[in-house]
């Protein structure tokens, strides 16, 4: 298979709805995919993701910019024959056909001889492990067997580029586990340039060799997923990834110090005063002898491998409190899926009522969490000092939220 | 107790729609069945000259216009049956392409339904007069001379040829407006998928409309040949009460509704009820066949 890099040139898409209100979902895209690559579009719903996939697919005409497959122009060219495969979210299998005339659709569409046809829809059944259901016809099949039909659909052809639509969304936790390896294998076999849309970061950082955070139709920021999870450009992007998210806090800078309330979280060497917000990063706090970061622990919530400590936000009163649309939405409020965290709720709120965990204050304090060793033995009440590691800290403007 | 006080509230609302359904269709129906075993029924006293077992059907496959009317009825089913599905599938999925005068088009094609057959069938005779219609006038650009359609004296397969062009056309509309409801539900991203494997626009009809359509096609096929052999309004607004000339478009249901004309004459009652029973057997088994079929072809 030939591996092309694709690349969007100031790529917009307005739409225009029956009332004459336009509503832009993609602004000036700019973005080089290399070829053979596994990229992750990610962002939350609504953030134009989606949109800029069918536009590289050719089912949605962009409205200004260019699309190059290589070096060739392929703005206007029709979908069928820009060499693509599409995986749709939900799947789109023809019900009345059995999965191998799934697969072998689009080879009788370009009149592939009977014989090679078969012989390759099996190649591919086998690829994504479904050769043994030839004969069933999809209602028959799990979300994960019917999703490997429709890769091995988009395969088949042989594309020159691969189009995954929220692949995983309709599978459960169990399955998504497995099936985000299974893509990524079958990527690395085939060595597809693939790209795929996802509102889960956590999908997007497992198996993408790069990640594109998009939000609001602008992106935010591209790079390896450790990369962009370490060195955010941007309050929306270090929000967005992590699980847990990133604690934030209203401070200072001040003397080239980082200020909250009484504490100092560390230094920041060469920058101005001026009123911040700081981000850590949960596993950024470490436990120490002597701080002025003295906490008393909440809640400990145990996993065995490590220990969350959630605890009380240190907060002065004198700073009002920033203003949460700098960051955008939440990405954990747009997991339509059942997070881990929100398992971690539910039992915290069923023990609560039960009252094995006492009751918390009536007004929802403001707490954070720290991801610390589980040697420490930590019980909930404990009175610990952090230090913070000033690699997992980030300044943040409280006004534009880009980094300071 | 909780149930039954339940059951009884429920027969409580059932009862004024059960009344009607036994009155005038389940008693009618049984009466129907014991009228082909009584010499000569009489239904103003309900008096009736003795039992025979097939008697009265005899009679009905003796009668003169029985057998002109089997074939007649199966002519209109097996031909404007299948000739007004297909058409009505083309314009629908035409329809459901277009974008611009979407709802007009739905309008005019739907206003047939809504229009009553014995008026169009009136303005369908006008359109077939041999000496001014717009049918003969089309052909006569061909050269073709003039043609007795729907006048006494027409011969019998070009009032037939005139029938069958005017019953298509009327079950058009329904059949356009439930197509079209059915194309509408087709998830959009199955022709998106299709697209982008380049398929061609016959086989996306052949491949993925049709059979994703083929519940709404299978109801239409199975309902419209029940009506069709039921056909008789048609008829009667194209060619009069006696059915062409010399009765030659004569139906079953014709048969069933010129016997119960003459109530007087000995015998006749059960004559119309022993060809509705005919009918009826014809119906079910046809039925019984479409669904037979339809289960091989229905997908899902």
């Amino acid at each position: 298979m030939e591996t092309i890099e694709i690349r969007l040139q100031k790529l917009t898409k307005v739409f225009q709805a029956k009332n004459k209100e336009e509503t832009v979902a993609v602004k000036d895209f700019d973005i080089t995919i290399p070829a053979g690559k596994l990229v992750g579009l990610l962002g939350p719903s609504g953030c134009g993701k989606s949109t800029t996939l069918y536009m590289i697919s050719g089912l949605l005409k962009p409205t200004e910019g260019r699309i190059f497959f290589g070096d060739t122009d392929v703005t206007d060219v029709a979908p069928e024959k820009r060499g693509i495969g599409l995986v749709f979210q939900n799947y789109a299998l023809y019900p009345h056909m059995t999965v191998r005339q799934n697969i072998m659709f689009p080879l009788e569409n370009i009149k592939m001889e009977k014989e090679k046809a078969l012989e390759r829809a099996y190649f591919y059944a086998r690829l994504v492990g479904i050769d043994h259901l030839m004969n069933r016809k999809p209602v028959q099949l799990s979300g994960g067997q019917q999703q490997r039909v429709a890769i091995a659909r988009a395969l088949v052809k042989e594309p020159r580029v691969l189009l995954l639509d929220e692949p995983l969304s309709n599978l459960d936790a169990r399955l998504r586990l497995q099936t985000r390896e299974e893509i990524k294998r079958i990527q690395k076999e085939t060595g597809i340039t693939t790209i795929f849309v996802t509102h889960d970061q956590e999908e997007a950082m497992s198996i993408s060799d790069e990640i594109v955070l998009m939000r609001d139709g602008v992106m935010q920021q591209k790079g390896g997923p450790q990369q962009v999870y370490d060195e955010p450009t941007n309050l929306f992007v270090a929000k967005f990834l992590g699980s847990p998210p990133i604690n934030l806090f209203e401070g200072e800078i001040k003397d080239e110090k980082v200020i909250v309330g009484d504490a100092q979280f560390g230094r920041a060497e060469g920058r101005k005063d001026q009123e911040v917000i700081i981000g850590v990063r949960p596993e950024g706090f470490k436990i120490v002898e002597r701080s002025s970061l003295k906490v008393k622990v909440d809640y400990v919530e145990t996993i065995g491998r490590d220990t969350t400590l959630i605890i009380d936000k240190p907060s002065d009163p004198k700073y009002s409190k920033f203003d949460p649309e700098i960051a955008g939405p939440d990405q954990h409020e747009n997991n339509n899926h059942v997070d881990e965290d929100v398992d971690v709720d539910e039992d915290m709120k069923r023990l609560q009522e039960e009252g094995s965990i006492e009751e918390s204050a009536p007004e929802k304090k403001e707490t954070f969490r720290a991801i610390v060793d589980a040697d420490h033995r930590i019980q909930p009440g404990d009175e610990i000092k952090l230090s913070v590691k000033p690699h997992k800290m980030f300044l943040f403007d409280k006004e534009t939220g880009e980094l300071v | 107790m909780l149930e039954e006080r339940h059951d009884f509230k429920a027969w409580i609302y059932l009862l004024p729609a059960l009344i009607l359904l036994i009155v005038f269709t389940f008693y009618p129906i049984v009466n129907t069945f014991m009228i082909v075993f009584m010499v000569d029924y009489d239904f103003l006293y309900g008096d009736y000259a003795g039992w025979t077992l097939t008697g009265n059907i005899e009679a009905v496959i003796g009668h003169r216009q029985f057998w002109p009317a089997i074939r007649n009825t199966i002519i209109i089913a097996f031909v404007s049956v299948p000739m007004s599905v297909i058409i009505s599938l083309f314009i629908a999925v035409w329809l459901n392409s277009i974008k611009k005068l979407q709802g007009t088009f739905q309008t005019i094609f739907f206003l047939p339904y809504v229009t009553n057959a014995i008026a169009v069938g009136l303005a369908f005779a006008v359109i077939f007069n041999r000496d001014y219609g717009l049918f003969n006038y089309l052909l006569s650009l061909f050269g073709i001379d003039p043609i007795n359609w729907v006048a006494p004296g027409a011969e019998w397969r070009f009032s037939m040829i005139a029938l069958l062009v005017f019953i298509t056309w009327n079950g058009l509309a329904f059949k356009i407006m439930v197509f079209l409801s059915g194309l509408q539900s087709i998830d959009k991203q199955y022709y998106d998928a299709a697209r982008i494997d380049s398929a061609s626009r016959s086989r996306v009809f052949r491949k993925i409309t049709v059979p994703l359509l083929s519940p709404m096609i299978a109801f239409i096929t199975i309902t419209s040949f029940i009506g069709a052999f039921k056909e008789y309004t048609a008829i009667v607004g194209m060619f009069g009460e006696q059915m062409g000339h010399r009765g030659q478009l004569m139906t079953i249901v014709g048969l069933v509704y010129e016997a119960l004309g003459e109530p007087y004459t000995a015998g006749s009652v059960s004559l119309a009820a022993s060809a509705a029973i005919v009918l009826f057997f014809m119906t079910l088994l046809l039925t019984v066949f479409n669904m037979w079929v339809s289960k091989k072809r229905v997908h899902y």
